[in-house]
């Protein structure tokens, strides 16, 4: 699976981190960033949830 | 009616649904002649009036103190789409924007920082905090967040074994919170609690700008202090990386300022109180939570989904938007009553109960959208500290009055209790 996240878009709300904290986080900046070596979502099936939880549609996932 | 002395208790009436003063008339609905926003006849339930709105999924019209018709978007999924819909502005000062309630018609209409601006400029504004709202420096915040609480409640036990909850614990521990996250001295905080209350609650036009110059006026005189002797709040952070950097002026501080310190305290502090009596109104589920301490963050967020304080969200339309088969045509007004979409029964099996267990996720109780809560992390942690600490140190915690006698606040306003009276 491939994660985009569109930092443009992006409000820092947390959502993502706080659903999928197994392959989502926060940088400095309070922006949503993948965790290192799981770019590709390690299968874990909270992705969709955290996509879903975005307030902004930040979050894209292609298959 | 007279706030929160309903009888028999509505608390009871609503989940029984007895209440013959509830009608089916849907032809209400159409008309909009229920009127908004409305007082709850139980502290934690929608208030009854709106039990035809509940039924008119995904969007209903009511009518305003003005006699203004506006929608009222029902449904989960349709509240989800309009509040991300940059049609929907939130701008105060936009003369279509609908009014709650007469004392706002006689303010000022002035800018509101964060949650009255629309992007781009919202999100320039956004990004200067969301450094500081993060889970990670929220979660960096937890012990401090408990010594807070364990201090109060050890004040609070000392001056027991009867207490007003609200004012020994519930509004104190976010304020503490808040005031120590933003670098705001907490000595002064029966000056600012007072004014927040003024600020959001009147009674009269001239008390709300009265409450927002003290407040403004507080800060001007704080930031100037802080620029002479810096502290190590947010808000002395905002002076040195922003202010002093010529990214940020001084009535956009000011403005930051009093948003935060006021969200940051008035809304927590009522889902504390309103969540103790709803849980000690619940005492199955009360001891369910007690025998498994595991079982909190998800009760705090079914608790956000079921009490829904913050329940009359405010927006304009800039453009005819189509949804749900509906026109909202532009500079139509549209409520977000949360309590009501947070409750959908598309969404929400059995939605009226407490359930620890279920998938409470993709509520609406902290907004969506560009406006979701930037402090809704902190508040998560607030309110497990502080629920948590509450029945541990205090298992036998009971309301020291009945249940009906407590006064609540009314429905033009942010949820909550207005007294807790309580014993152990």
């Amino acid at each position: 699976m491939r994660i985009g996240i569109d930092k443009d878009v992006c409000i820092g709300a947390g959502q993502c981190a706080l659903t999928a904290p197994g392959v989502f986080t926060q940088d400095d900046d309070g922006f949503s960033a993948l965790l290192p070596g799981r770019e590709d979502g390690a299968g874990d099936p909270l992705v969709r949830e955290a996509a879903r939880a975005c307030p902004v549609q930040a979050i894209t996932l292609d298959d | 009616m007279e706030i929160g002395k309903t009888d028999p208790f509505a608390c009871e009436v609503y989940m029984t649904g007895t209440d013959t003063s509830v009608t089916t008339d849907h032809s209400a609905t159409d008309t909009g002649s229920v009127d908004f926003p409305q007082d709850r006849s139980c502290p934690y339930h929608p208030p009854t009036a709106y039990q035809p709105l509940r039924d008119e999924r995904p969007l209903a019209r009511v009518r305003l103190y003005d006699g203004r018709t506006v929608w009222m978007v029902t449904g989960l999924a349709e509240a989800r789409a309009l509040l991300a819909d940059s049609r929907l502005s939130t701008d105060r000062e936009n003369e279509a924007f609908p009014l709650p309630t007469a004392r706002f018609a006689g303010v000022t209409r002035r800018r509101v920082a964060l949650l009255g601006v629309d992007d781009p400029q919202h999100a320039t504004q956004r990004r200067m905090l969301i450094p500081s709202f993060t889970l990670k420096r929220t979660a960096s915040l937890r012990p401090q967040i408990q010594e807070t609480v364990d201090r109060l409640l050890d004040r609070m036990i000392g001056q027991g074994p009867s207490v007003d909850l609200v004012t020994a614990f519930a509004l104190p521990v976010p304020s503490m919170v808040i005031c120590a996250l933003l670098g705001v001295p907490y000595e002064d905080h029966e000056f600012f609690e007072g004014q927040s209350r003024k600020l959001l609650r009147g009674p009269e036009p001239a008390d709300i700008e009265a409450a927002r110059d003290a407040l403004e006026d507080y800060f001007v005189r704080l930031i100037d202090h802080k620029q002479k002797e810096p502290g190590d709040g947010l808000l002395d952070e905002l002076i040195e990386q922003r202010l002093n950097e010529g990214v940020l002026d001084r009535q956009e501080l000011v403005d930051f300022a009093t948003i935060l310190l006021v969200a940051g305290h008035e809304t927590t502090a009522n889902m504390i109180s309103l969540g103790t009596f709803t849980l000690l109104q619940h005492p199955e589920q009360l001891a369910e939570l007690r025998s498994d301490a595991a079982l909190m963050p998800a009760a705090v967020e079914e608790l956000l989904r079921f009490l829904s304080i913050a329940d009359g969200m405010l927006r304009v339309a800039l453009e005819d938007i189509e949804i749900g088969g509906q026109t909202i045509r532009a500079d139509e007004g549209v409520v977000f009553s949360t309590s009501v979409i947070n409750r959908d029964s598309a969404s929400y099996e059995e939605p009226d109960r407490i359930d620890w267990h279920r998938s409470t996720r993709h509520h609406v109780a902290f907004g969506f959208g560009i406006h979701q809560c930037l402090g809704q992390n902190l508040a998560r942690a607030e309110m497990e500290i502080a629920l948590r600490s509450l029945f541990d140190r205090l298992p036998g915690l009971r309301l020291a009055v009945p249940a009906e006698e407590i006064p609540f606040k009314p429905g033009d306003t942010i949820q909550g209790m207005l007294e807790l009276p309580v014993t152990w």
